[in-house]
């Protein structure tokens, strides 16, 4: 695995971040810096298996909710846009065509 | 007063004795802050009226024979650790204006036993940095000499602690940002087992690695400040059980001779083998041990945390809370408000993280990395059936001037020795070990110390055991 594409502006569009030209530039350098320095663990032989424990799930009932409406007001302050009980955003789905 | 040589053991014993109240000792620091913190920077924010209020009540609970450990001490909060109504920032544009909707687990702990928060600290944005550089509102100085980084990201706690500007603090320790800016700044800092101390109410950075821990004077100022964080939290899905932990063990420490062959500055390695050779005297037996996949450790956790943090930080899109742009589609709300509110550093990261996690290059780094990592676990798991500590430096050098790490994998260096701890979850005692000097001045420079899983008992004994050799 050397020197793999690294496509800057797809990856910020991916990533919902805006960039500008001038930054894209310098990530265009940097960023596969960085990944030629983490590349050395390509070479770690790692199909034998290690005999620490597995990740595994951690899942706790769905029970004893709170009461509803205790918290809305606390986190609806937070919102920068908020009406009533709802947090308000652009339209997401749309009719008209482009 | 004097706080220089002031302790959280001390100061209990102090207030007990009613020597002085939580009052006199809280307006000592509120004093100190207000005439050192402008040249230091370690505070975003100071709360010295509630800082007040808490001391009173702490000197009501003192009065009616009620203290508990921390009861009345004053002590400085990371801004990346929630406390209800207070701004946690992370040191970001992107929640400079965010008031926590409730309190994390520490906090609540630590509002029980009656403590003092002095305000919330500096450090680099969302912790991630090595130097409190890329904090969105200018960086901490450290107090041995301004013109050099305190360490970070836990910069502004460190600085705090070493600056007499609080008694202890929290900080949060993802690669070694408890552990580093401690060293830096000549005091002790812990990174605790993974687990052992709740991550709830601690703004996200790398969810596998990140851990809550003291920053003190003293390894039983840390000690103190563990037992009053610790223990299982059902709202942290990776909060440990409650168990005994295990008696400290202290007879037998590993030294991994060939990682640390080389790139450490000669003097802060004659510092470190001098430390050794005192251990040696008082008894401990020394061996050269192997940890054959610890050079990996920084290449695994510059893969396996940046793809953590893209994760985490999606949440913060504009819309629920935090920095907002107002744009024409939802699209671009997300995108402006995302750019306005991360700093360099940060976009660096996720765009990193993005990378990694992408489809077609996530076998290759992302998976590949998180197989090494357990190659890194089970190299210490086998390490620690020999030996019960296994000690290296903290860093490979002093505190370094400000902008002398520019070139991102320049700071990333600086992680070397702190990383691979938080990889295998085990927990990780930063204490002086002696100055070296810089530009004729005396920096202070960290002895690191490693446990087993659930062995913080045998970090504070070994650590006490350093310390006492000074």
């Amino acid at each position: 695995m050397t020197d793999p594409k690294v496509d800057i502006k797809a990856l910020a569009t991916l990533a919902r971040l805006e960039i500008s030209d001038a930054e894209v530039a310098k990530l265009e350098e940097e960023i596969p810096a960085i990944l030629r320095f983490v590349e050395q663990i390509q070479s770690v032989a790692t199909d034998v298996k290690p005999k620490s424990p597995e990740l595994h799930n951690v899942m706790r009932a769905d029970e004893n909710p709170h009461e509803s409406g205790l918290y809305t007001k606390k986190l609806l302050d937070a919102a920068p846009k908020a009406d009533k009980d709802r947090v308000v955003v652009k339209q997401v789905l749309s009719r008209k065509q482009k | 007063m004097d706080l220089s040589k002031l302790t959280i053991a001390q100061a209990r014993k102090d207030l007990d004795a009613k020597k002085y109240s939580a009052l006199d000792l809280t307006n000592t620091y509120l004093e100190n802050i207000k005439a050192k913190d402008k040249d230091i920077h370690a505070y975003l924010e100071v709360w010295e009226d509630s800082a007040r209020e808490e001391a009173k009540t702490a000197d009501e609970l003192i009065a009616a024979g009620k203290s508990l450990p921390l009861t009345g001490i004053p002590l400085a909060i990371k801004d990346n650790i929630l406390i209800e109504g207070r701004i946690a920032s992370a040191a970001s544009k992107m929640l400079e204006n965010y008031r926590a909707s409730y309190d994390a687990t520490v906090t609540q702990k630590l509002k029980a036993q009656g403590a003092v928060f002095l305000g919330r600290t500096n450090m680099d944005e969302f912790a991630m940095g090595s130097s409190t550089e890329n904090s969105a509102f200018g960086p901490s100085k450290n107090p041995h000499d301004l013109s050099r980084v305190p360490g970070g990201s836990s910069g502004g706690s460190a600085a705090a602690v070493a600056g007499e500007l609080a008694l202890a603090a929290l900080g949060s320790d993802t690669g070694g940002s408890i552990r580093q800016p401690a060293a830096l700044c000549g005091i002790t800092g812990l990174k605790t087992t993974y687990g052992a101390v709740s991550r709830f109410g601690l703004i996200a950075m790398g969810s596998s690695l990140d851990q809550i821990g003291p920053l003190t004077k003293t390894t039983e100022d840390a000690r103190i400040l563990f037992d009053a964080i610790k223990g299982h939290d059902p709202k942290d899905s990776t909060s440990l059980p409650d168990v005994d932990a295990p008696a400290a063990r202290k007879k037998v420490i590993g030294v991994p001779r060939s990682f640390l062959a080389k790139g450490i500055d000669p003097d802060v390695l004659a510092r470190f083998e001098e430390k050794l050779a005192q251990l040696k005297a008082s008894g401990y037996e020394i061996r050269d041990i192997e940890l054959p996949n610890l050079a990996y450790g920084l290449p695994v956790y510059y893969i396996v945390m940046p793809a953590e943090v893209s994760t985490n930080l999606a949440r913060l899109d504009g819309i629920r809370y935090g920095h907002s742009v107002d744009a024409a589609t939802i699209g671009e709300v997300y995108a402006r408000s995302r750019a306005e509110g991360f700093g360099p550093e940060t976009r660096r990261r996720i765009i990193l993280g993005t990378f990694v996690l992408s489809s077609g290059y996530a076998d290759a780094y992302y998976r590949k990395a998180r197989a090494v990592r357990e190659l890194i676990r089970a190299d210490f798991a086998q390490a620690f059936a020999d030996v019960d500590g296994i000690v290296m430096p903290t860093t490979t050098s002093p505190a370094f001037t400000f902008g002398a790490k520019g070139d991102p994998l320049s700071m990333y260096l600086e992680d070397i020795f702190t990383v691979p701890v938080n990889l295998a979850g085990v927990p990780a005692i930063s204490v002086p070990m002696g100055t070296v000097e810089r530009d004729g001045t005396q920096l202070p420079v960290g002895f690191q110390i490693i446990a087993p899983e659930r062995g913080e008992a045998t970090l504070f004994a070994i650590g006490a055991d350093v310390e006492s050799t000074q």
